[in-house]
């Protein structure tokens, strides 16, 4: 136990004295841009292509967005995020000719990512909804994208909110993997207070916890969003 | 008012109705009734193009609403429809749910008007004095658009003495109240005919009579009204005209009195000797 001590000592000297506290503080920062807006984009894009999908298909242009959107979700589905990261770092921006951060890309290639997975989620939250409720809105007069937006999706989100809550808190651990095109996230800052002093096992342990608090604070917020959501309901 | 012209509608390979034609006037109120499965529904869905018709033609105010290249939003808003499910819009308080239609629409409307003269003033500074276009006049506002959508609403629901469930939910309500509240929603966009898909059928019979009672004084004040319904005592007292379909045809039409007391189409005695 001296050992471990010691290497406690060692480390609250390189966090605090030796500005390590500040390489963590924005390391945090960006991991918390990169869920956010992520899943900021995410929703964003979901919505967008779960409608599309739900939309009846009777015509043409639905069929070809309704294949477009297909075509997204297999392609982010079907490969790690680490790959998807590195092929827009170095391969797909470089050839068109853009030249971005790692902080960009990474907020980029997350929200593009969780947009696929969240389509699907979105998707299922709409056909819970009732289909009455499009018809009702569909019969006072109500255009289909107003009904959607004003009476569907409110009511989809509501459902689905545990499941966006849960790809958040993935999201939110998947940024773990950013420090592959050199942005410094929380992951990154503690590795190099480790590297500092040859000495990981405290740092490690110290970004667990925050990684564990980050998620528990997450579950929390969701938990007061789903109960003020649930007015509607009859179960409180 | 609606002219139904040899009216088909087929689900893939199942052809539900083959060709119905019909006239409805208005201030009729016409019962649909008929056996499960028969159409009835379906024609009533057809009739706001809730279920595009595969076939024929609906003239509604001289237009024929099954093109598609009419908007149907816009004639949709002078057909009220009230669901068997009553669909109520969930996340919306009954008050919100009345509202909702009646504000959006007239929105729309003097958010179109703005943008109409934007277009006029801009393309009046090309033009010489004497061939200025005039504005179209804009006399409210979005305050008072939803004041007075407000006021309705109000004056609605107290209409039917339900006004201290304004900022209720609807999951709160009884099925009546529901199917209530549904009809006055329909009401709240001043609709010309109001077509009601089974309002009673889902309900428990003691919510059937207040139902009942407020689609009675719609017609005493002269809406048009199109019921498919299963309540044949309903249908005799307050209709004029009745329909019988079966098998996606009107199989018989006639005054109720004629035709509860002496229907001629055999398939119609048949239906009427185990319903009554």
């Amino acid at each position: 136990m001296g050992n471990f001590s010691l290497k406690v000592e060692n480390f609250i000297n390189i966090f605090i004295h030796q500005n390590g506290y500040t390489r963590v503080l924005e390391g945090l920062r960006n991991t918390l841009i990169i869920a956010v807006v992520g899943l900021i984009i995410g929703i964003l894009i979901g919505t967008v292509i779960a409608t599309v999908r739900v939309i009846p298909k009777y015509k043409l242009l639905p069929r070809i967005l309704n294949g477009i959107c297909g075509f997204y979700v297999s392609m982010f589905r079907g490969t790690p995020i680490v790959v998807q990261l590195l092929v827009f770092y170095y391969v797909l921006l470089p050839l068109m000719g853009m030249r971005v951060s790692g902080l960009q890309v990474s907020v980029l290639v997350f929200g593009l990512n969780s947009g696929a997975y969240i389509s699907e989620i979105m998707r299922s939250g709409i056909l819970s909804v009732d289909t009455g409720q499009m018809e009702a809105g569909r019969a006072v007069g109500l255009g289909y994208w107003t009904t959607m937006l004003r009476i569907v999706i409110p009511q989809a989100v509501k459902n689905i909110l545990p499941t966006l809550g849960n790809e958040f808190i993935t999201l939110v651990k998947e940024t773990s993997v950013v420090s592959f095109v050199g942005t410094a996230d929380l992951y990154l800052a503690f590795n190099l207070i480790g590297s500092n002093s040859y000495e990981f096992m405290v740092p490690y342990l110290v970004m667990a916890i925050i990684y564990i608090l980050l998620v528990l604070i997450i579950s929390l917020g969701i938990k007061i969003m789903e109960r003020s959501l649930r007015k509607s309901d009859r179960r409180n | 008012m609606i002219d139904v012209i040899n009216l088909q509608k087929s689900f893939g390979d199942v052809q539900v109705l083959k060709g119905i034609d019909v006239q409805i006037d208005k201030g009729d109120i016409m019962c649909i009734i008929g056996p499960s499965g028969s159409g009835k529904s379906t024609f009533l869905r057809c009739l706001n193009c809730m279920e595009d018709p595969t076939g024929g033609q609906i003239i509604f105010h001289g237009v024929d609403i099954t093109d598609f290249k009419v908007n149907i939003n816009i004639h949709r808003r002078k057909m009220g429809m009230v669901f068997q499910h009553f669909n109520l819009f969930n996340n919306k308080t009954v008050i919100q749910n009345i509202m909702l239609a009646p504000v959006f629409v007239q929105c729309q409307d003097l958010k179109n008007a703005k943008r109409t003269n934007a277009r006029i003033t801009f393309l009046n500074l090309f033009k010489k004095a004497d061939k200025k276009q005039s504005l179209v006049p804009i006399t409210t506002s979005k305050a008072q658009i939803k004041k007075e959508a407000h006021q309705n609403a109000l004056s609605l629901l107290k209409r039917i003495g339900l006004e201290d469930k304004a900022d209720v939910y609807p999951s709160t309500l009884s099925g009546g109240q529901k199917q209530r509240v549904a009809i006055i929603r329909a009401l709240a966009m001043n609709p010309e005919v109001i077509l009601f898909d089974e309002p009673t059928s889902a309900l428990d019979p003691e919510m059937v009579g207040e139902v009942l009672d407020l689609m009675k004084a719609l017609a005493k004040e002269g809406m048009t009204m199109i019921i498919v319904t299963h309540e044949m005592g309903f249908a005799r007292e307050v209709a004029n005209r009745v329909l019988f379909i079966d098998e996606g045809q009107i199989l018989e039409s006639g005054s109720p009195a004629e035709f509860f007391g002496n229907p001629k189409n055999p398939r119609l005695k048949e239906f009427l000797s185990k319903v009554l």
